[in-house]
């Protein structure tokens, strides 16, 4: 589904991404972890290219998208990707915010859209604030939005860049819920988070990041009772 | 000083036709150096460093000559060029829009820069080009807040039309000086001049602090 073959990322001569190789299975859940700098999120990004990509390829379904000749909007809108800022429309109602891009960009009716964005409202539980703007939520209702957002392009493939880290701590549960359900139903994830209950609990392969490369992968449970390496062990020791 | 009101009362059809066209020519250029300062300000964001360069360099050029050249440049130079000859409210409107849109470009800089770079990436990240990421996320979240520089740079073409009385462009300006000329008087003509401007740009600043007041609360 994601195939990652050395990739490479430097900005200017800091080389962030140092030869990362990840194979993601479909309605696998891989999750990332690493202490903050150790290019997380960098490597996310360059699943749907919103970093420009160093050396290596990236491949999605088969398709690479390092090859120039590829669209890279056509692969976007099969990759949904959530961020840690929310980053939803401020001048756009929660609606409005899930119809824009399957209107633009898939050309779906208005009504259809409408209906289509009232079912994954009721599914991250929002109907009732369909017609507020992002203002008026809390950080866990944007994020829960924001969610519903990329889900409207009916992705493959969903990217979690730390989705619980800007929320108060009350908040974290109900997006993760949401997040736990999208698994359940079967979605590709790839999910950078510090949140190692959810790590465990859905999670079926981790990979540990450090300075560039991965250090470690393996199941959650290897991974978090059975460190090998001493980064791991050092890391684990100080989040568990 | 004796201010003699009745020589103001008639030149008063020709104030009122002057000030009807300093309006006319500020409306028309900040139409026209709005929507060529967004092209500029979009052609010098582009990250091709060859192709931002004449943008650039449109940008420090009207910016860093002063617009009494350039529009006797226009009037006297690019109309002719043309037209064959010369026409001065033309002439007025072209300087005053290619002048203006140098500074409108910098506010659409200003603006489109101004907002979050996460906004563009939620768009692009759910497929949308560049363009449409533009048009539907950016540009409308920056409009807003290009608005009181906007506003500014309206108050600033208002007064500089003023200029346009050099190639006898028949705007206020222009009244003011031939009555001047008509009566050697110096008082009147030019503070009844400056008190029209001065009602133009107090009524206009007036009705954008009530725009912005608007757009704030929505
Ligand atoms: N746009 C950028 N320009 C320059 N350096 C960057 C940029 N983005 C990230 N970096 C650098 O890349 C490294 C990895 O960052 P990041 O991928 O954000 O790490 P993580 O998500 O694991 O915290 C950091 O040292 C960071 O300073
Ligand atoms: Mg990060």
């Amino acid at each position: 589904m994601i195939e990652v073959r050395q990739l490479k990322k430097s900005f200017g001569h800091n080389e962030v991404l140092k030869e990362i190789n990840v194979m993601v299975q479909p309605q696998e859940v891989v999750v990332v972890i690493g202490p903050s700098g150790s290019g997380k999120s960098t490597f996310l990004r360059c699943i749907n290219m919103l970093e420009t990509i160093t050396a290596g390829h990236v491949l999605i379904e088969g398709i690479d998208i390092t090859d120039t000749k590829t669209n890279i909007n056509q692969v976007r809108t099969e990759v949904g990707m959530v961020f840690q800022q929310f980053n939803l429309f401020p001048h756009k109602t929660v609606i409005e915010n899930i119809m824009l891009a399957p209107m633009k960009v898939r050309r779906v009716p208005a009504k259809e859209a409408r209906e289509k964005g009232m079912t994954l409202l009721r599914k991250v539980g929002l109907e009732n604030k369909a017609e507020v703007y992002p203002d008026s939520l809390s950080g866990g209702q944007k994020q829960r939005v924001a969610i519903a957002r990329a889900l409207a392009m009916e992705p493959k493939i969903m990217l979690f860049d730390e989705p619980t880290s800007a929320l108060d701590p009350e908040m974290v549960g109900e997006v993760l819920e949401v997040m736990k359900q999208l698994a359940k139903e079967g979605m590709t994830m790839v999910v950078v988070t510090h949140e190692m209950g959810f790590a465990r609990e859905v999670g079926d392969r981790v990979l540990f990041m450090d300075g560039g490369v991965i250090v470690e992968e393996g199941s959650p449970k290897e991974l978090f009772e059975n460190p090998k390496e001493e980064r791991t062990k050092a890391f684990l020791s100080k989040v568990l | 000083m004796d201010f003699r009101w009745e020589l103001v009362a008639e030149y008063g059809p020709f104030f009122l036709k002057g000030t009807l066209l300093t309006i006319g020519l500020s409306l028309a250029s900040i139409l026209i150096g709005g929507i060529l300062g967004l092209f500029i300000g979009l052609g010098k964001m582009t990250k091709r460093k060859l192709v931002a360069l004449p943008f650039q360099w449109y940008i420090n050029f009207f910016r860093g000559t002063p617009l009494m050249v350039q529009i006797l440049l226009v009037h006297f130079g690019v109309v002719p060029l043309f037209m064959g000859t010369t026409n001065a409210i033309i002439a007025a409107i072209m300087a005053l829009s290619l002048n203006s849109a140098a500074y409108i470009a910098e506010i659409f800089r200003a603006g489109i820069q101004s907002i979050d770079k996460g906004q563009t990436e939620a768009a692009r990240s759910l497929g949308m080009t560049r363009g449409q990421a533009m048009r539907y996320v950016i540009l409308p979240q920056a409009f807003k807040r290009m608005i009181p520089p906007l506003g500014n740079e309206f108050v600033v073409l208002i007064k500089d039309s003023s200029l346009a009385a050099l190639v006898a462009a028949p705007e206020l300006m222009y009244w003011g000086r031939a009555m001047q000329g008509q009566y050697m008087r110096a008082w009147e003509p030019y503070l009844t001049a400056a008190a029209i401007y001065l009602v133009l740009t107090l009524s206009l600043s007036f009705l954008l602090t009530r725009l912005e007041r608007r757009l704030a609360t929505e």
